[in-house]
């Protein structure tokens, strides 16, 4: 089933998809190259998980056109393991994190996403951004003038080569950027980190591993409480850039698909001697903007990167370092939404602070999962503080019969159950109390609850309480919102409101 | 059946057949009293890339850019695509008003044409369509690369169209004696459409039984009344025999089953239906 996809998603754009593919491509080495050295692994961890995970999400994943490999985000979460416990471990954290991406697909979770608002989710790119440019400091310290030279003329060519007439727009200026500081450090024979350095780099193609880790329960002890965070982080930095390629090219993606689809391609990853990824913002930004749209641009740029850094591992152990932080800067730059910083002034408060704890929180833990945790706990207190204000309690005085009538108009749940009960005046003696519930809506038991109470107070009082309208107000009540999906359903249950 | 709410479908995009397409709707819609609505879907082809910029690299709110850039193209080529729609539309109606139809619906939507049609076939009663759209307007001997899927996928009579309308009164059914042929004759039976017109029932095999078959089919058919039916049986290739009889009978419009077998069939031993779209000149109307 995950095999099937139409003809079109396949070769409905071959030229535009080859071009692109190979952009990207171009683009994945150093990122692969700088998010294993992140992770504290050999660059060839990064380089195979590249390969291995956009040729696996090109074959299944549910938004063709999108590009998965290695990332930043993930790479981020593994320090500690890999610190702690060595590849191995990372190897079988990677599979565990596959298993569970795949239970979240086939448990439809990607509708969860819902749940993630938009504050959060500029928060989460934000973020990333952030930990990707801080992720290149420590090659920005203690280094020769050259290394700094060489980075800010590596961003002027990245920046500046799309300006050259003719070829600018046809040669990527990522790749001159490369070429030129490679070539420039060779000639100038200058003493300065190389990729070489970091790592081993792949000399074959990738081969079939089991990790190396004892199958035990200590094993799952170690590796847990990495794949758990690993694959939300997956998750939702996909299912986030799968929305964002939807709307970039203005086609629908199936998301459980793609849950599913993310996790084979860790599986497939962590066999093959690579890390866990996921999909990548700015490389499917990258994409798009090449001109690619379908799947065959994912399966070209995993193709590709493999060739070229199995037969070009030579090349690419010169390319100093100074260009890969140059590429990365860009890609943090590309990252950040720069427009949410002038938005801050005229959104909402609730809503600033919901994109900025969702960024301190990830640049202060490293842990994306936890920023957005965080972030979609506020939305939602921040929602329930909110729709607790629309409840207002209105009343009126009936003489001859010495009867105090109140109307409740409004959401009653947890959050407006005490502003409820305090709209009740107990104080004033009179021998008859109406409250009128037609127009109110109980949402939990805390609003029942309140209400109990307010009874009870009255009755003490020496009145006789007379609720109208209780069965209404509490149809909200129930779990079971299905049957309440229908229009008219909708509009008898909130009717008047 | 509730065939009051049902419509006659006519897909039509502006090219040669388009007026074709128009027509044997009309005759269609006017003859079995069901509203006509003609449709205009507008193939956005998303999965094609516009343009291309290679340089590979990505600046601040690029992608906020980009979906600026991107929504303001698609957004001119809309434009002209919606303005030529309407046009198409207006056209396709004027001449379905001639034809004789009081108020013919019209629909211009976005989208894919086979998941547009999907999404209303409930609503067919049936689907008229130019043998050829746009792409291959001047391929006399090509049919539209969407017709075999078309057909394939949706389960409703789909009457293709060749040439310029040609009010049918020699009509022809391809029988074979199975049960896809069984039910177009029956539907033929019940059908007011066909009431008046001539009707030859051609059977094309080398069995013995074939004939025994061909009457029982032709009784019914005569059963049904106001029906001129005539029998033929040929031997040879069924499609070159069926166009040859086509040709020398004066038949107006052809009507058989259609993909009866299983894909994989069709793929190892060729469809005969593809063969006779391929084949045929005269409108052939096919029965799922």
């Amino acid at each position: 089933m995950l095999l099937l996809s139409k003809k079109q998603d396949w070769l409905g754009n071959v030229r535009g998809d080859l071009l692109a593919g190979t952009v990207v491509a171009l683009a994945l080495i150093p990122e692969a190259i700088a998010f294993s050295i992140i992770a504290g692994v050999d660059p060839k961890v990064g380089l195979y998980a590249s390969f291995c995970i956009a040729v696996i999400t090109a074959l299944i994943g549910g938004r063709p056109g999108m590009i998965s490999a290695a990332t930043g985000a993930m790479a981020l979460l593994m320090v500690t393991l890999v610190k702690d416990h060595g590849l191995q471990y990372l190897l079988a954290a990677t599979l565990l994190t596959g298993v569970f991406q795949i239970i979240a697909g086939y448990l439809k979770l990607g509708s969860l996403m819902s749940f993630i608002s938009r504050s959060v989710v500029t928060g989460f790119v934000n973020a990333l951004a952030i930990l990707i440019f801080m992720a290149q400091l420590p090659e920005l310290t203690n280094v020769s003038w050259h290394v700094y030279a060489m980075t800010a003329g590596g961003l002027g060519i990245i920046y500046l080569f799309p300006y050259v007439p003719f070829i600018g727009k046809s040669i990527p200026s990522p790749l001159v950027c490369i070429t030129v500081l490679s070539g420039l450090a060779v000639y100038l024979q200058l003493d300065i980190r190389t990729v070489g350095d970091m790592g081993e780099l792949p000399d074959t193609l990738p081969i079939f591993l089991w990790p190396e880790v004892p199958l035990n329960l200590e094993t799952l002890k170690i590796i847990l409480p990495y794949s758990l965070p690993l694959a939300v982080v997956g998750l939702l930095e996909s299912l986030m850039t799968a929305t964002i390629v939807d709307d970039l090219t203005d086609t629908s993606s199936d998301k459980n698909r793609e849950c599913k689809g993310q996790g084979i391609a860790n599986i497939g990853a962590g066999l093959l001697g690579g890390m866990a990824g996921c999909a990548m913002i700015g490389q499917s930004v990258i994409n798009v903007k090449s001109g690619g749209r379908g799947r065959l641009s994912t399966m070209v740029a995993g193709v590709f990167l493999l060739i070229m850094v199995v037969f070009l591992d030579e090349w690419i152990k010169q390319i100093p370092m100074a260009a890969l932080v140059a590429v990365m800067i860009m890609v943090s730059i590309g990252t950040f939404s720069w427009g949410s910083i002038i938005d801050l002034k005229h959104h909402p408060l609730s809503t600033n602070i919901i994109m900025l704890s969702t960024v301190t929180v990830v640049v202060w833990t490293h842990n994306l999962a936890l920023g957005v945790f965080v972030g979609v706990l506020l939305g939602a207190l921040f929602f329930a503080n909110k729709i607790s204000h629309f409840m207002y309690v209105e009343s009126s005085f009936d003489e001859p019969t010495d009867t105090r009538s109140y109307e409740v108009v409004g959401q009653v749940f947890f959050n407006s159950a005490d502003k409820f009960t305090n709209s009740f005046d107990f104080k004033e003696a009179v021998s008859k109390v109406v409250i009128d519930l037609q127009r109110a809506h109980f949402w939990d038991i805390s609003s029942v609850g309140a209400l109990d109470k307010v009874v009870i107070k009255f009755r003490r009082e020496g009145a006789e309480v007379e609720v109208i309208g209780l069965n209404e107000a509490s149809t909200t009540i129930i779990d079971r919102f299905g049957v309440h999906d229908k229009p008219e359903e909708i509009e008898k249950v909130m009717g008047g409101h | 059946m509730n065939t009051n709410k049902k419509i006659v479908l006519a897909c039509i995009d502006g090219s040669a057949l388009t007026n074709a397409v128009c027509d044997y709707s009309a005759w269609i819609a006017q003859r079995v009293d069901v509203p006509l609505k003609l449709l205009h879907t507008i193939d956005h082809h998303h999965e094609k890339a516009a343009n291309t910029d290679l340089s590979g690299n990505i600046g601040m709110d690029s992608r906020e850019h980009l979906l600026e850039d991107m929504a303001d193209q698609e957004q001119e080529q809309s434009k002209i695509r919606l303005q030529q729609g309407k046009v198409v539309l207006a056209e396709a109606k004027e001449r379905a008003i001639q034809a004789g139809i009081t108020d013919p619906l019209t629909r211009l939507q976005h989208g894919n044409l086979l998941e547009s049609l999907s999404d209303i076939e409930q609503d067919i009663r049936v689907l008229v369509i130019g043998a050829r759209g746009k792409q291959h307007e001047d391929q006399e001997n090509e049919i539209g690369a969407k017709i075999d899927a078309l057909i394939r996928s949706l389960h409703r009579p789909i009457l293709v169209a060749y040439e310029a309308f040609k009010t049918p009164e020699q009509i022809m059914i391809a029988y074979d004696g199975s049960e896809a042929a069984d039910k177009a004759v029956d539907m033929v039976a019940t059908s007011p459409l066909y009431k008046g017109l001539v009707c030859h029932l051609v059977c094309v095999s080398k069995k013995d039984s074939s004939g025994t078959l061909l009457e029982q089919a032709a009784s019914k058919l005569r059963a049904a009344g106001d029906i001129e039916i005539i029998t033929a049986s040929l031997q040879g290739k069924a499609e070159e025999e069926l166009c040859t009889y086509q040709s020398t009978h004066n038949i107006d419009m052809t009507i058989m089953g259609a993909f009866s077998h299983t894909r994989l069939h069709d793929i190892l031993l060729g469809s005969f239906t593809h063969k006779m779209l391929l084949k045929t000149k005269k409108p052939l109307l096919l029965l799922r």
